[in-house]
This record gives structure tokens, sequence and C-alpha cells, in this order.
């Protein structure tokens, strides 16, 4: 009793471990945002490449000229005096053959999509869902090059000879197959986002309609979908932006001739389309022309980009609302 | 009080289960069930529809049609020297050892343009098959062979019923005379269809039966490795430090605003930002599977955040507070408790990110590696394709022998989907945790 311990030396080596895990800590935490910052310097590197190389675009290509020319053909003349060599770069053409295909395919999506979705939420037992769900997600999971096989080597002479021996013409190549293919692959983002969203839509709502004698489908059209609108455009909107996006489908199955049309049987040509045609060319890094894909491009990740901020914001306002 | 069992109640239920409006209403109902039924069997009868297509069209593909050669490997014609000098042996001329037993099965065709007729029931490649059977084995010099060589592409289409024989001679492909050479060749047994081993261990090539998917295959497992190991620690630091680590702040809100929407951006722009900048600002090599990998990484990286937060998410608090109970720093606890125990979930997510970046092929396109590639990739920095530019590629040639093996090439990369996808829920069965 009354002995004295002297806690110094003890003092200071529990200091001296506590200083080197403290900076042990801030250089893992510094590792840990420095890895985080790579989202944000992806984003600047597809802004800043895209933005660079449409610049360089606008210089020879007048803004307005890209953006309301109702022409496209970006082929440029090997000799600079030859006629046309200029070449016509107006993004009109391409947005309508894109927003074509956009439209068959939210056309073919919307439906399949939203019906599979409250037939799984809202009347399909446990089992059958637990078999459905898996089957419909399979459908995202295939890529999209074989649904371009498919499209332009079983749909579209399908649909060719369907036409032809209905006594009207359907090209080989057309915005129809391509759409029809791509709704099919949209279904799965639909079903599973409004899947969700149903889900959420409070159980006391469904109860007091049913309570009120509706059958079951009115409740479901009457009193869930209204207050799930907001959840399912949003799922919608996000299907679009991924339906303009869409590379392989089209690539294989829409066709290269940029005509301003809006007949869904002819073979209609789209951004992405002309992406990687001026792009997988042998031409040089300079030319108009692959300047051209960096300005689609921009005007492509702009679009999907401005739907997806929309889609969001909508889906995120709608999840508090329940909360 | 009423009394429900009254004569009267039923009589006026009945009257309300009859009324014509109710049973509209039912009737409605009825149809609107089924209206979901057969939206999920449109969808579902078009899966299965396109597998079955794709398997029937495919399946072909996995034989190949074989002709029997007695070949006789005279020292004379490969090795003059007689040296055995293995690089003479590889690029020794074989065509005369060919022509040579051709003519011994056929000893009746005499006259020249017959004969040519004859070389044409082989393929091209067939003299460098013969090739890599010496330079294998140089005892085979001097011996006499029954050799099992590779038939041309219109000689398996027709040995596979792919081409109609009754059809006129000009519109088809192969002529009465090679038909005839074709029955001659049965009645010996000397043309037979065999495995088709040609189409897993070779590169891409101009002539369908030599083509293979080996060299495409390695260059998406390259694509893959660099995409693995960049996205792997990139994607689970960036989740750790999100979950465990930031505070809520502009900043933190910024990144997660970010991952969400490269979520979203078209894959293709993501090929353009890995053409303008990892090619063209840090002049990485073209066409390899080093830039692919990296391209898919970037693309990769928002699946794996966001299925590594939610693994992180799902580990209860009390784990962390043990920690710190027991004196654990925050990167203690962090590191030796909660990622070890959240790292099932992060690995499925992971899997499946891989599944989706071996399945992509519109960035791929835009850094180079869409070309004709013959040799098989060795590295992350030899030129590749990958699986579905291969489908692409093979998908947009005119000659009629690529079509099956399209859809066999499709079977291949949806088989690997498929066990990726399988790993990935037995991962998850096996091993995650319900807390």
């Amino acid at each position: 009793m009354g002995q004295t311990v002297d806690l110094k030396p003890v003092n200071l080596r529990l200091r001296r471990a506590r200083r080197s895990t403290q900076i042990k800590e801030f250089a893992i935490q510094s590792f840990l945002i420095a890895s985080s910052f790579v989202a944000i310097l992806t984003t600047i590197g597809i802004v800043a490449s895209l933005a660079f190389e449409a610049f360089r675009f606008f210089e020879k290509i007048p803004l307005t000229n890209f953006l309301f020319g109702l022409e496209w053909s970006p082929q440029t003349a090997i000799r600079a005096d030859q006629v046309g060599s200029s070449g016509a770069f107006g993004v009109i053409p391409l947005l309508t053959g894109t927003l074509l295909i956009s439209f068959i395919a939210m056309l073919v999506a919307t439906p399949l999509g939203l019906l599979s979705a409250i037939y799984l939420a809202e009347y399909a037992r446990p089992k059958t869902r637990g078999i459905f769900k898996p089957l419909l997600e399979l459908l995202a999971g295939i890529p999209t090059v074989v649904y371009g096989f498919f499209a332009a080597l079983v749909v579209a002479p399908i649909l060719r000879n369907t036409g032809s021996g209905m006594g009207f013409e359907i090209s080989s190549e057309s915005a129809l197959a391509a759409g029809l293919v791509m709704g099919i692959m949209l279904v799965p983002f639909i079903s599973s986002l409004s899947d969700d969203v149903i889900n959420a839509v409070p159980q006391a709502l469904r109860d007091a309609s049913l309570g009120m004698g509706a059958t079951p489908a009115e409740t479901i059209t009457r009193v869930v979908l209204p207050a799930a609108t907001p959840g399912i455009m949003g799922s919608l909107l996000l299907a679009i932006s991924r339906a303009i996006g869409e590379t392989m489908i089209v690539v294989m199955a829409a066709g290269l001739a940029a005509k301003l049309s809006l007949n869904p049987f002819e073979a209609v040509t789209t951004m992405t389309v002309q992406i990687v045609t001026l792009l997988t060319g042998d031409q040089e890094f300079d030319s108009t022309k692959t300047l051209a894909a960096f300005a689609i491009a921009l005007f492509l990740f702009v679009l999907t980009l401005g739907l997806n901020v929309v889609a969001l914001k909508i889906v995120d306002k709608y999840k508090r609302q329940y909360d | 009080m009423t009394d429900y069992t009254s004569e009267n109640y039923i009589q006026e239920n009945y009257a309300l289960a009859t009324s014509p409006s109710l049973r509209r209403r039912h009737a409605k109902e009825a149809r609107f069930k089924w209206y979901g039924r057969i939206a999920i069997m449109i969808a579902f009868g078009f899966l299965v529809l396109m597998f079955s297509t794709i398997i029937f069209r495919g399946a072909g593909a996995f034989q190949q049609t074989n002709i029997a050669l007695d070949v006789n490997f005279s020292e004379q014609v490969i090795d003059p020297s007689g040296e055995r000098n293995p690089q003479a042996l590889a690029s020794a001329n074989y065509k005369p050892l060919l022509t040579a037993a051709l003519s011994k099965t056929f000893p009746e065709i005499t006259a020249r343009n017959d004969k040519r007729h004859l070389y044409k029931l082989l393929s091209s490649g067939a003299v460098f098959e013969l090739g890599q059977l010496v330079s294998d084995d140089p005892s085979l010099i001097g011996t006499n062979q029954t050799i099992w060589l590779t038939a041309s592409s219109e000689v398996d289409l027709f040995m596979k019923g792919k081409i109609d024989a009754n059809l006129d001679e000009t519109l088809r492909r192969i002529s009465n005379k090679d038909i005839s050479y074709i029955q001659a060749l049965q009645k010996n047994g000397h043309i037979k269809k065999k495995f088709n081993s040609a189409f897993f261990t070779n590169g891409d090539s101009r002539e369908p039966e030599m083509a293979g998917i080996l060299g495409a295959a390695l260059g998406s497992f390259f694509s893959l490795l660099v995409c693995f190991a960049i996205a792997f620690p990139l994607g689970i630091m960036t989740a750790v430090y999100l979950e465990e680590y930031a505070k809520k702040s502009k900043l933190t809100d910024l990144i997660e605003v970010n991952i969400n929407n490269l979520a979203a951006v078209p894959s293709i722009v993501f090929g353009l930002l890995g053409l303008s900048i990892f090619l063209g600002v840090f002049h990485i090599p073209r066409s390899t599977p080093l830039v692919g990998g990296m391209v898919l990484a970037l693309m990769t990286l928002p699946t794996i955040i966001i299925a590594a937060r939610a693994s992180l998410r799902s580990v209860p608090n009390t784990i962390r507070e043990a920690a710190y109970g027991l004196g654990a720093s925050k990167t203690q606890a962090t590191f030796h408790h909660v990622v070890p125990l959240a790292m099932p979930g992060m690995l499925t997510g992971t899997i499946l990110g891989m599944a989706q970046a071996l399945g992509e092929t519109a960035p791929l396109l835009m850094i180079g590696m869409v070309a004709f590639i013959v040799d098989i990739p060795h590295g992350v920095t030899d030129a590749a394709t990958s699986l579905p530019v291969q489908i692409f590629l093979w998908a947009d040639s005119p000659e009629k022998g690529f079509v099956e093996r399209t859809s066999a090439a499709i079977i291949v990369l949806l088989a690997f989907l498929i066990l990726m996808n399988l790993l990935a829920v037995f991962l998850r069965k096996k091993l995650e945790r319900r807390w």
C-alpha cells in the first residue's frame, strides 16, 4: 500500500503507439478516398475526352449544322476539290432513327414488363414467383450481341417473309426487327424495377380498396398503379435511356443508311451505329469523320445522362413518399 | 338483427351475384389476370425460342467432316537434307504429299480439271495439319500413315445436309462431280464426321472449317483478368470508404451521384473514353486485352461498388461495436472484422460484374479489338479479340460455313455466363450469412 508507480514510461509508450496508429489510420483513409475518386475521374475523363474531340469537330462544322441538319452523309472526299467533299453532318436523321427504334422497343417492353411485374407482385404464388422472376432476369444477362444475332438471322427473315406474304415489303434490315428484339431485352429492366415499386406500395392502401368491395384488378388499376406511377415512370425512363444507348442489336439488325423516315419497315440508322461505323474503319484519327463520332457520342451522353438524372430523381422522391 | 340464412338474403345475394355489372367486373378480373400470364409467357417463350434456335443451329459445329488419306511422308519431299531442322519441317511444302495421296485414293482420275476438283475436297488448311503432325513427331518421315484431314467447308455443309443435292448444279456451291467423289469416299468409310476439336484449339481463320474460338476465349480471359485486377480492389475500397468511413458531405454525395450515373452510361461511351484517353493519351497498345480490360473495369466498377456497399451494410453494427469495445481502431474493426464478413456478398457482386463484362461488345469495338487476328494471344499485351466480338465478326461474315460456328460460339459464351452465374448463386447460398 502507498506504493507509487511511475506511469510516465507507460504513458509515453501508449502515446507513441496511438500516434503510429493514427498515422496508419490516416494513410489508409487517404488511400480509400483516393480510390473512391476513380468514379469522379471516370466521369471527368468521359466528359473531357468527348468534349475535347467534339469541340474540334465543331470548329470544322458549326454546331447549328450538327444539331439541326437534316442530312447525314459523312463521306469525305479524297481530294479537296471533289464534289460534295465536305460531307453533311446533321444529327437529326440519326436521332429520328434512334427514337423510332426506341419507340418500337418501348411499345413491346412497356406492356410486357408492366403486366409481368403486376402479375408477379400481386397475383403469383411465391413458388411461381420464385421460378419466373429469375427467368425474366435471365433475359437481362444475355449479351446484346446474342440478341443482335437473333434479330438479324431469325427475326428479320421471319418479318420479311410475313411481310411479303401479306403483300408489303419489309427490308431485311429494319427498324421493326431491331426494335422488337430490343423490346424483349428491356422487359427485365422494366419488370424488376416496377416490381420493387409495386411492392413498396403500402398494403393498407390495398386492404382499404379490397374492403370497399373492389376486385383485385380494380384495386391494382385504380389504387396500386396510381400510387406507384412515379416509380414506374422512373423505370420507363431508365429503359428508354438504355434503348437509346444500345449498340450491338442496332449495329447487327438496323442498317447503315441515314434516311429521315419514320417507316418501321425500312432500314434506319442510329447514333450508336454511326459511332461504330465511323470508328471501326481505317482512317486517321483527326479526320472530320472520327471527330464526328465523338460529337455524336457527346450528344448521346448528354441525352442519356439527362434521362437518368430525371429518372433517378423521380424514383428517389417516390421512395421517400411512403417511408 | 339480420338473419343471414333467411330465404330473402340468399335471394338478394343471388340477384347480386348474377347482376350483369358484377359479372362484367369478375370477367374483367379474370381477363386482367390472364394479361399478366400472357405477358410472362411471351417473354419466356422468346427466351425458349432464342435458346432453341441457337442450340439447333450451333450443335452441328461441334462436329467436322474429315477425310482419311494414306499419306506417304516422303523424306525427299519434306526434308531432302535429312537434318530434321524443326523450322524447315514446319515450313516445308506438304502439298505434294496431299496430291500423291489423293491420286492413290482416286487412281482413275487423271484429267487436270478433275484433279483440281479433287483437291478442293480438302480444306486449304490440310497442308498445315500435315506440317503440324510432322513437326510434332519427326519420326513419321519416311512412313505410310492413314491420316484424317479436315474437309473443306462445302464438303462439310454437304455432309451435314445443309446443301440441297436436288438443287440445280449451278445454284449450289458443290458440283455433281464433287458429290460423286464424296460418295466414293463414303463407300470406303474414308469420310466421316468427327468431334471438332479444332474449334476449341484454333484461332480465327478465313476458312470456316479451320476457324476456332481459342484465340477469342483467351482474349476474353486476359481482358477479364485485367478487369478483375483493377475493378475488384478499387470497387471494394470505394465501397468501404463510402460505407464505413465517409461522413455525409457534399463530396460523398458527388461520388454517389457519379457512381449511379456511371452505371447508366451507354457502354459504347466507355469505349470512346478508352480510345481517346487510354490509347490517345497513354499510348497503351491497341487491340490488346490490357486496354480492353481497363475499359471493362471502368464499366463494371459501379456494379461492384453497389453490390459491395449492400454487402457491407448487411453486416450488423454489433460486430463493429464489439471490435471497438476490445480496443480496435476503425481500420482494424473494418478490415479485420467487417470486410471479411462482407466478402461473400462482395465476391458475388464481382462475379456478376465480370459476367456482364464478359458479354460486352460495343466498347471493345472502339479500341480495336475487332481486328482479324489469327494468332492465339499469350498475354495481356498481345493483340486479341474477345468471345462476343468474335461472334459479331462471324455473324457479319458472308461465308455460309460461319453461320453454325457463330451459333456454336454463342453456346460457348452462354455456357461460360451460366457457369459464372451459378458460381455466384452457389457462393451466395453457401457463404453468405443471414444476420
